[in-house]
Formats: C-alpha cells, sequence, structure tokens
C-alpha cells in the first residue's frame, strides 16, 4: 500500500520536474502563491479582492453557458431569454447566477475600492496597481452596460438609448459619436448585435488581461495592509518581511472560508430574492419593467440605470445643462485616478490618520450612497435640490484632498503591523 | 471577533437596514394588495382554468407550455386536451393565439399583450386591482372603463361572474367631484358569484399568473434551503480548516 503510494507520488514529482524543465511551473507558483509573503493583518476588507475574482470567473462560466442559449437578434432575444428560464435544464439557475453576478460584482468592487480609500491603498509605491484597479472598473462598467442590453427588455432598450444619447451632447462629435455607437439613428438590432460581440468577447478579454496585469503590479509592490506599514522594511535574515506570511496556505484556506459565507449569500439572493425587490423599487438586480419586450415606439415613465450606476446618474440630473452633466458625470467616475497625487497625508491607513481625513471620507461614503438612492427615485425639486447639495460635497473630498490631508494630524505610524 | 470585522459588519449591515426603508417612504402606488400562495395547488389549477376559459382566447402566453403547467400544476395531459386547449395545439406546443397584430388593432386599437410574464412587469397588487376595477363607461368602446388603466382597451371579460360596477365620485355635498377611488365603486348589476367568491377566483387568477411568470418559482425557494445547509457546512468545515491552519500565525 505505502509503497504504491510512493511510486504515485514519484511518478508525480517526475511529471512536475519533466514540466519545469520546460516551462517556469514551480517559479510561478512560488512568486505568486507559496512564497508570496503578504502582511499577516489583513482584515474583513482583505476578503474582496478575492471575491471580485470569484464573481469574474462566476460570470465567465455563466456567461458560457447563458450564450449557448442566447440569440442576440432583436426579433428573438427576449424570447430566447425565457426560453433560458423555462426550457433549458436548469437555465434559469445559470440566468440568475449571472443577472447577481452582475449586482454582486459591483457590491464587491465597490467594497474592495473602500478598502483602498480606507488604508490608503493607492499611495505611493502602488498607483499603477490603482490605476489597473481604475481601469478594470472602467471596463467593468462597459462591460455591465453592454450586457444589460442583452435581454432586450423596456429598460435594456431605453437605459442603452439615454446613455448612448449622453454621447450625444458632447460638442462637435457627439451625435456622429453616438451614431457610430449605435450603428443606427436608434437603438436596433444592430447595436444589440454589436453589444453582443463586445459583451462576450472584446471585454472580457481586456478585463482578464487587466486583472492580470492588477495581480502582477500587486505581487511587484507587495501587498497593503490595514497599518498601511511596508512590511518589505523589516526583513529576517533570509529575507523574508517577519511580518508577512506565505499567501499559500495561510490565504488559501482563510479566502477559502470568506469564499464560502460570500456564497452564502450569493446563492441566497439566487433562491430566494433573484429579482431583488425591495419595497418601493420594481427589483434592484431584475427591474419589473424589462419584462417588457423592448417597444421603440413606446418610452417608459420612469427611466432609472441598474443600481450600480444611480450615484453618477444622479449626479447627471442634478446638473442643469446636459453637456455639464455629463461633464460632471464623466469626472466623478474619473477623479478616482488621480487619488494618488491628490493624497498628500504622509500616513496611508485612516488608524493613523488625522480628523480631516476621518470627516471627509465619512462625508463622501454618505454622499455616494444618497446619490445612489436619489438616482433611482423620479426627480422632484426637492431630491434634485439634495442631489445638488451632495454633488457638491462628492466633488470636495477630491478637490479640497491636497489641502485637508496636507494640514492633518495624522498620529505616529508603529514600525510594526498591530494584530 | 476583531474590532475591525464588527466595523464593517455594522457597516454593512446599516447599509442593508438604512436602503430598504428608505426606498419604502418614497413608494406611493395606491394598489389593493393581495398576498400570493404558490403552495396552494388547487388554488393554481382553479386559476388555470379561469385563465384558459377567458383570457387565452385574445392574449397569448407564447413562452408558456401547456405540458409545463400541466406537469407542474397536477393536470393530466388528457385533461389539457379537453379542458384547456381549444385549436387544435398539442400538449408540448407554447400557449398562442392566432391573432397577429393587425387583427388585434381592428378589434382592439392595440394587440393584447403577451401574458407569460406579466405578473412580472406589473406585480400582483397592480394585477389583482385591475380585474377589481372595472366600470361601467358609456364613453368607452366596449362600455367600460377601470380605475388602474386608465381608458382601458380590454373589455371586462370576467364580468358575467363578477357582475357589472358604477364608478360614483359626486357624494360630496356641495356638489364637487373628488378623486376617485376604490370605495367609489358600486356593484349595480350582480353576476354569478358573489363579492366573496369573485374577490377568490381573481386571487386563484393572479396566483396563476404569477406562477406562469416564472414556473420555477415554485420549488426554487425549496432548492435553496439545501443549498443553504450544504454552505452552512461547507463553510463550518472551512473556517475549522483555516482555524487550523493559522494555528501558527501571531
Amino acid at each position: 500500500m505505502a509503497n504504491s503510494d510512493n511510486q504515485v507520488i514519484n511518478a508525480l514529482v517526475g511529471l512536475r520536474d519533466w514540466v519545469d524543465d520546460r516551462f517556469p511551473l514551480m517559479q510561478n507558483w512560488n512568486e505568486h502563491l507559496a512564497k508570496y509573503y503578504a502582511p499577516k493583518n489583513f482584515n474583513f476588507w482583505y476578503f474582496f479582492g478575492a471575491f471580485a475574482l470569484l464573481v469574474f470567473v462566476i460570470q465567465i462560466v455563466t456567461g458560457i453557458w447563458l450564450t449557448m442559449n442566447y440569440k442576440p437578434s432583436a426579433a428573438e432575444a427576449f424570447a430566447s431569454v425565457e426560453y433560458i428560464m423555462r426550457d433549458v435544464s436548469w437555465g434559469w439557475f445559470i440566468r440568475y447566477m449571472h443577472s447577481t453576478g452582475a449586482s454582486a460584482f459591483f457590491v464587491v468592487i465597490y467594497l474592495h475600492m473602500f478598502r483602498a480609500l480606507l488604508y490608503g491603498s493607492y499611495k505611493k509605491p502602488r498607483e499603477l496597481l490603482w490605476l489597473s484597479g481604475m481601469a478594470i472598473y472602467l471596463l467593468l462598467m462597459g462591460e455591465a452596460f453592454f450586457g444589460y442590453l442583452l435581454p432586450w427588455g423596456q429598460m435594456s432598450y431605453w437605459g442603452a438609448q439615454v446613455i448612448i444619447s449622453l454621447f450625444g451632447a458632447l460638442p462637435i462629435v457627439g451625435e456622429e459619436l453616438a451614431l457610430w455607437i449605435r450603428g443606427d439613428f436608434v437603438v436596433s438590432d444592430v447595436t444589440l448585435n454589436r453589444f453582443f460581440s463586445l459583451h462576450v468577447i472584446a471585454f472580457p478579454f481586456l478585463i482578464a488581461a487587466l486583472v492580470g496585469v492588477h495581480i502582477l503590479a500587486l505581487h511587484e509592490v507587495g501587498s497593503n495592509n490595514p497599518d498601511g506599514i511596508e512590511i518589505k522594511k523589516n526583513k529576517n535574515a533570509e529575507g523574508i518581511p517577519v511580518d508577512g506570511i506565505p499567501f499559500h496556505p495561510y490565504y488559501t484556506v482563510k479566502d477559502i472560508w470568506g469564499a464560502s459565507v460570500f456564497m452564502i449569500f450569493f446563492f441566497a439572493v439566487i433562491f430566494f430574492a433573484p429579482e431583488m425587490k425591495v419595497p418601493g423599487t420594481q427589483g434592484l438586480f431584475l427591474e419589473g419593467a424589462n419584462f417588457i419586450p423592448a417597444d421603440p415606439l413606446k418610452t417608459p415613465e420612469h427611466i432609472a440605470p441598474v443600481w450600480y450606476f444611480t450615484p453618477f446618474y444622479a449626479i447627471l440630473r442634478a446638473v442643469p445643462s446636459q453637456l455639464g452633466g455629463v461633464i460632471a458625470m464623466g469626472l466623478a467616475v474619473s477623479l478616482f485616478l488621480l487619488l494618488p497625487w491628490l493624497d498628500r497625508s504622509p500616513v496611508k491607513s485612516v488608524r493613523y490618520r488625522g480628523t480631516n481625513y476621518k470627516i471627509a471620507l465619512t462625508l463622501f461614503i454618505i454622499s455616494f450612497l444618497i446619490l445612489g438612492w436619489l438616482g433611482l427615485q423620479v426627480a422632484t425639486p426637492l431630491y434634485t435640490w439634495m442631489a445638488r447639495i451632495f454633488t457638491v460635497v462628492y466633488f470636495l473630498f477630491f478637490f479640497l484632498m491636497p489641502f485637508y490631508t496636507a494640514v492633518d494630524s495624522d498620529k505616529e505610524v508603529p514600525e510594526r503591523v498591530t494584530s | 471577533m476583531s474590532k475591525t470585522m464588527k466595523r464593517a459588519l455594522y457597516f454593512i449591515l446599516t447599509l442593508t437596514l438604512v436602503t430598504p426603508v428608505t426606498a419604502f417612504a418614497a413608494g406611493g402606488a395606491q394598489l389593493m394588495h393581495m398576498d400570493v400562495d404558490l403552495s396552494d395547488r388547487e388554488s393554481l389549477q382553479r386559476g388555470a382554468r379561469t385563465f384558459a376559459n377567458y383570457c387565452l382566447s385574445c392574449h397569448a402566453a407564447s413562452y408558456m407550455r401547456y405540458n409545463r403547467m400541466g406537469e407542474d400544476l397536477g393536470i393530466a395531459d388528457s385533461v389539457l386536451n379537453e379542458n384547456f386547449i381549444f385549436g387544435d395545439a398539442k400538449v408540448g406546443d407554447t400557449m398562442t393565439v392566432p391573432i397577429d397584430k393587425a387583427a388585434g388593432e381592428r378589434y382592439w386599437g392595440v394587440l393584447p399583450p403577451d401574458l407569460s410574464v406579466i405578473a412580472r412587469s406589473r406585480g400582483p397588487d397592480y394585477l389583482y386591482t385591475y380585474f377589481k376595477t372595472f366600470y361601467v363607461d358609456d364613453s368607452r368602446p366596449f362600455g367600460v372603463n377601470n380605475l388602474v388603466v386608465k381608458n382601458v382597451s380590454m373589455p371586462h371579460v370576467l364580468w358575467s361572474m363578477q357582475g357589472m360596477q358604477r364608478l360614483d365620485v359626486s357624494d360630496h355635498k356641495d356638489g364637487t367631484h373628488h378623486a376617485p377611488t376604490y370605495a367609489d365603486l358600486q356593484l349595480i348589476s350582480p353576476g354569478t358569484q358573489s363579492e366573496e367568491e369573485y374577490d377568490q377566483t381573481i386571487k386563484d387568477l393572479v396566483n396563476y399568473l404569477v406562477y406562469m411568470g416564472e414556473p420555477v418559482k415554485l420549488y426554487r425557494s425549496k432548492i435553496g434551503i439545501w443549498v443553504m445547509l450544504y454552505l452552512f457546512i461547507f463553510a463550518a468545515v472551512a473556517y475549522l480548516l483555516k482555524k487550523e491552519y493559522w494555528r501558527d500565525v501571531h
């Protein structure tokens, strides 16, 4: 028995060595897993990167199976989705995983970004890590936008119509640009076909490539941590950071546990509340109006984007001129890119930051959430004024950052990580 | 549990709790409410019969197959053929009707919408209120109007059961009119069913429409319970594994 076990192990080791002579297998395994030293003090907020990767895999796999039955044509798209929901074995499950996955992706990414704001993960030397992450976020917004057209319901159709027409507000090239994106004078079969192509081929490829870049950038500079201390500054005789532990097995087992808790929430939504119909809405994840087939002749009374775009949609509506609104919205998304250079504090983690930053971050999060809620509502004069106030607060977080972080009452940062 | 983890959980809990409450404060649709009950199979069967007899002659449900309904609601193929299928459709066919856009527009001014997913787009309360608020209005082509769908194109096909209602909004002493409410509807000619019986007929029909909008809803949550059970055990094992590996980290 023991003898035959040894034979199997010897054979596997032999195979590994055979591969290793031809491909840097063990080198990569060690660099990125077994000998990648991560700070030992990761907390709750450090789960979301792994969750994002998990959701990405879920979206790719369920997307492959959906594509087997979905028909990207204006005449057949809506019916093919219902065909998946009813006639394809477990099609409803695959579809709900994909639709819930879309929202889960944004939940996870927003919390992942919030972590970076909490602990200053965008600061030197992690500028490129932050920029690659932001690029993934922007691509994800595109991917979600293209994907939302595919069910070809009323919200798919009119949401796309509204968002594409925003490009039309740009001076000189605007109308031509909107026409070029649609490929037609209105959103049509042509638009659906190209969005399908971008959704299932172009953007997933780009996102996968950038996720690779993001992880390479992370492993070059090393992970930040809740104390915002560079663990590479304290190495032992063997050159291993004293506050670091190998990612594998420590963080692989920890992330498996985290992922299992994440999946409890994820599958609870799929099986018990796939539309996420919270009171006062027609469904946050699957909107009721999207169960009406797209009708180019009938504009719905209330067009609202899916929840993950609503903070920016509220900012768009808050600005009285359309061009101004489009610029403000673009700025609201892209100002994140400048964070590494706007932040003048020598301290990374909120644990050792002064009150200025703590207040600014709290106000920013509150305005982001309230803007998100406002973006779901029909605009009334009161709501429009609220949106204006919180839009100003949102922008002040970025514009005033060089000033309030420079004079903040930062505390002393310890030499070694705390637990 | 660490301090940060507690704080993080509070943060997320606050988010999940505050959002629905504030969202609820903004909603203000004045619809009558009904509790959908998909566990009541007899109600679903009665609803299916009403649907087949009264709706399916003009409205299609072209994503729903007769025998899928039969399988889910316990209706044998022979009964489907006898009582549910009126054209030459087979039990494996979807519920279509021989009315095209042009014919629909000729008869009603609009093609009657496909009802497969109507409960998902409109919601049960909307449908429930809609079926209960038809009233006599001689200015309309079919002599009826509706409180939910103003200037409705559909005739009151269920009138033989409900009877006919009148809308009276002129009860103010000073002669002014108020906005119509459901309380202003009065039965002027009784139908074959009492008020309670008609209410049940409508609840059955709406139950059925909710089922038809998403057939898997009948057993989705039942599967979900097993999935949850599995994930709880998996999470517990994963936690113990993590704890074991992390024993030497200080």
